[in-house]
């Protein structure tokens, strides 16, 4: 028999490597938590489409180096929505900004000082992606909503730099019982740039507490983002994220939810448009550890130009996580020949008395349909765009703001004005 | 709620010792020795009295084996396989190769009687319809034994023989046709296969013909600590039709024993081939000990135009199933079917799907999978539909369900779904579920006794596969759900 096959490190896996060396004790906090992240990622090194949940987007390959950490840079102009108090981000580093009340918001330094943990929203998952971040991040924010609070809070992140850089902030936020938050990330960055984003969201939801999460990927078009959201759900916990991708050159969207409280419910949805060389990929994980959970996936993916859309969704039932509802549905629509999609839906079931479904459908506008609209005399590009904004509209309704609605549908409308023009 | 907990009760109690065929024949056998090397693959090449094609043809695939690691990526779980503690071939003594029934040792005759399976042409004519006739080849551990009504298919111009008395008589076909649809290079168990193949059925179908009645093959593993490595190869020339039936079962032993077969289809310009497999390998016990370890490799090659290939599986026995049927859809209009029931009780483990993988223009394909775990029983759907970039118009359907019994099983299903061409259209459903109360308590309200009901609800769940089966198959097949779920359902 032959010898296990060795994998040879990466330069941009020596790196890392050398790099943990070189900032371990500078970096804030934490130091458990990454010290064995980061020996988890020197074990295995960064996934490889030889690892079944990066079958469709080998990091290892796509990562040739690794970029120096940014540089602090100054605020610039970012994204603004009216109704939501703002926290600036500039480089993955808070730029400041005032909390709404019942919210208090602290630099992760400062909290992970104080004894913040990261990598509870993770549950039972691990990921070698969320790992690094784990080892690595040193910017972001801890915030607490407090029992009972309802608030509001947009969290705009905006990367400047006219080099490639490594961006890794990390948002901890917990959510006291009984409390809602509607938080909103939008990402925005230079064209041009190879930069390279390690983003994790968690999410720790307490007892009846409330979230509606929306992530708007503005990035740059030669960005690396991987991006995740590592939820945690307490007894009758209701969470909503929504991802809207447009930017970026190279995405991969994680979402780990895990229900850790019984009558749990969670939405999670995603709209992304593709187009050029644009690589997308959306994996989930939703672990229903307990009775009673209730999950809704939607996910909806253009892909034009020779784009390559992505999704893997896994829904799994512990044995003893009896009367869980999961239905999960995908949807692709690929407008040119050289487009491409890959979904993977999984459901891997150990309780009897439960009720799950996934769907998948992949194909192309249907002509019946555009010719109907032509035969009312509008264009076909016109047509295919209305078409296209009814399918990712499906997504774009369920958020509840109507001014961040409006904005969402917006750039999806400017997304396929840009290809008529085309 | 009582109708759940009797049910799980008498799933805990499950006896998965019911295995019919698990007696062992006692009869001399010759057996290779031990172990796996060069001189093993040239003596049963020697043994075959192969042309030097073959044997160069194995002997690469064993030197390909060699490099190759055994995969882990499937869902099931056993202890590592020895492949030096196996004997790779093993022949009754007294029967050389195939030849006319009257030679044939009556220890197997009496063997096959009691498997149900007629081998004497004479019983068969005399009380069955003439179009329920079936032509059997009987494989016993590593040689065929008997393959009946040769002389009248051969009338039609049908071939039906051994692989091996094949390679003799029609060396130009083997030569052809042998492991264009799975190369030696394949994977890890093909590349095995390819290396130690014994015997296994050859079919051919000439232009035009529809094949006079149904083909089948049984195989049977008798001797110990052996390992079953049969190799099919069926084409259906152009604008033929063939309909081949495939049954196995093993007796009891208290070791694993490995099964690694190979079957290739190739069915060119508007040929039809209808593969119905009905797998009953011994399951091993009810705490695991024991049973067949069944990796097989199965393709068609769609490779004419407008041709269309159909498996069909009803997967009852064998301690572990890793096995994935699939169709290269290759022709332009071309289409693949498959469907599917696997049944997992005791602690057997399924890893069972299928590939389908349009390359041609305006193909189509449709899967039906249903899965019932039952006891502490791991049931796995995996499948994976692609379309390339030529496949324009390509079109699938694919329906997986699952049901589960009892709380100690599982239920997967991984499907792989990717799409390079706009026009082509995938379409993807699966659910999981109990049975519902509101239909048990819907049967048991009109006078049904609840493993009665639980019964007809598991035929109608599993309705569709079975309706795919010929007739006499489908009556085995639904004898056999029965069987397997027995203790948990009526």
């Amino acid at each position: 028999m032959a010898n296990p096959v060795v994998m040879m490190r990466t330069p941009a896996e020596t790196a890392l490597i050398e790099r943990f060396a070189a900032e371990k004790a500078s970096l804030p906090g934490a130091s458990q938590a990454r010290a064995e992240a980061f020996a988890r990622f020197e074990a295995k090194g960064l996934p490889s489409k030889r690892i079944e949940s990066y079958h469709y987007t080998d990091v290892r390959n796509l990562m040739r180096t690794v970029a120096p950490v940014a540089n602090d840079a100054v605020a610039g102009e970012t994204m603004t929505l009216d109704g939501f108090p703002r926290l600036g981000f500039t480089n993955g580093r808070w730029q400041g900004g005032d909390a709404p009340a019942g919210v208090t918001v602290v630099p992760l330094a400062d909290a992970y000082r104080d004894g913040l943990a990261p990598g509870l929203g993770m549950g039972e998952a691990t990921d070698i992606v969320v790992d690094l971040n784990t080892a690595f991040a040193r910017d972001g924010v801890a915030i607490r909503v407090a029992a009972g609070a309802e608030a509001r809070l947009h969290l705009a992140f905006s990367e400047k730099t006219s080099a490639p850089a490594s961006i890794l902030p990390r948002v901890i936020v917990e959510i006291g019982e009984g409390a809602s938050l509607m938080l909103v990330a939008t990402h925005q960055g230079p064209a041009g740039i190879a930069y390279q984003v390690n983003e994790v969201v968690e999410l720790r939801l307490g007892k009846q507490a409330k979230v509606e999460h929306v992530r708007l990927n503005l990035s740059g078009d030669k960005a690396m983002v991987l991006s995740s959201v590592a939820a945690t759900l307490g007894d009758e916990a209701e969470l909503q994220t929504t991802q809207i991708a447009l930017g970026g050159e190279v995405c991969r969207h994680q979402v780990f939810v895990t229900y850790q409280g019984e009558n749990a419910k969670a939405a999670i949805r995603g709209a992304t448009m593709l187009r050029g060389h644009q690589h997308h990929d959306t994996t989930l994980v939703v672990d229903h550890a307990v009775p009673h959970g209730e999950s809704r996936e939607l996910f909806r993916t253009v892909v034009d130009g020779s784009a390559h859309g992505v999704f893997q969704g896994k829904i799994i039932v512990r044995p003893h996580a009896q009367k869980t509802d999961g239905q999960m549905a995908s949807n692709a629509l690929l407008l040119s020949d050289d487009a491409g999609m890959s979904n993977k839906p999984e459901l891997e079931i150990f309780a009897d008395d439960v009720v799950c479904a996934h769907g998948a459908t992949c194909g192309s506008l249907d002509e019946n349909q555009l010719f109907y609209l032509q035969a009312r005399g509008l264009p076909r590009k016109v047509a295919e765009a209305l078409l296209v904004e009814a399918f990712v509209g499906e997504v774009l309704e369920t958020v509840s703001d109507d001014g961040l609605r409006e904005t969402l549908a917006g750039l999806v409308s400017e997304w396929m004005r840009a290809r008529a023009v085309s | 709620m009582p109708a759940v907990k009797e049910t799980v009760e008498t799933v805990r109690q499950i006896d998965v010792d019911q295995y019919k065929y698990g007696f062992v024949t006692d009869i001399e056998s010759e057996l290779a020795p031990k172990g796996l090397n060069e001189d093993i693959v040239r003596y049963i090449s020697a043994k075959k009295n192969e042309p030097a094609w073959l044997l160069e043809w194995r002997l690469e695939a064993f030197r390909r084996w060699l490099t190759m690691q055994e995969p882990t990526w499937a869902r099931v779980h056993y202890p590592q396989i020895d492949f030096q503690d196996l004997h790779y071939y093993a022949a009754p003594k007294k029967t050389p190769g195939p030849k006319s029934l009257d030679e044939v040792d009556p220890e197997l005759l009496r063997t096959y009687e009691k498997l149900g399976i007629p081998l004497r042409e004479r019983e068969i004519l005399a009380g069955v319809e003439p179009q329920n006739r079936v032509a059997v080849d009987a494989v016993f551990d590593s040689v065929s034994v008997v393959t009946t009504f040769k002389e009248e298919l051969a009338k039609a111009g049908v071939i039906f023989c051994a692989i091996s008395e094949a390679v003799h008589t029609h060396p130009e076909l083997v030569k052809q046709y042998l492991g264009t649809v799975v190369p030696t290079t394949d994977n890890f168990y093909a590349t095995l296969n390819s290396a130690v193949f014994s015997d296994g059925s050859f079919v051919y179908i000439p232009p035009g013909v529809k094949c006079p009645m149904e083909l089948s093959t049984y195989f049977r593993i008798n001797e110990q600590k052996t390992g079953q490595f049969e190799r099919t190869l069926i084409i259906a020339d152009k604008g033929s039709y063939v309909s081949y039936l495939e049954g196995c079962t093993a007796p009891k032993r208290d070791e694993a024993q490995l099964h690694a077969a190979v079957v290739e289809l190739i069915a060119l310009d508007d040929a039809e081939i209808k593969y119905s497999t009905v797998q009953n390998w011994y399951p091993g016990d009810k705490d695991g000990k024991g049973g067949i370890y069944n990796f097989v490799t199965k393709r068609g090659d769609c490779r004419g135009a407008r041709s269309k290939i159909s498996w069909t599986q009803v997967e009852t026995g064998s301690a572990i199933t890793w096995k994935y049927p699939s169709c290269i859809l290759r022709g332009e209009g071309s289409s693949g079917e498959f469907y599917s029931i696997a049944i997992s009780n005791g602690m057997q483990q399924v890893d069972s799907g299928t590939k389908m993988i349009h390359l041609g223009k305006n193909t189509t394909s449709k899967i039906l999978a249903k899965g019932i775990a039952a006891g502490r029983s791991d049931n796995t759907y995996r499948g994976q539909v692609t379309a390339h970039r030529k496949a324009t118009g390509a079109r699938n359907f694919t329906n997986c369900d699952s049901l589960l019994i009892g709380q100690q099983c599982g239920a997967h299903t991984i499907p792989y779904i990717e799409s390079k061409n706009a026009s082509a259209v995938f379409e993807h459903e699966a659910t999981t579920s109990k049975i519902a109360e509101d239909q048990l308590f819907y049967c048991m309200q009109r006078g049904l006794d609840e493993e009665e009901a639980v019964a007809l609800i598991v035929n109608g769940f599993v309705k569709e596969v079975l309706q795919q089966l010929p007739m006499e198959f489908a009556v085995e097949a639904q004898k056999l759900i029965a069987v397997s779920l027995e203790g948990s359902v009526g």
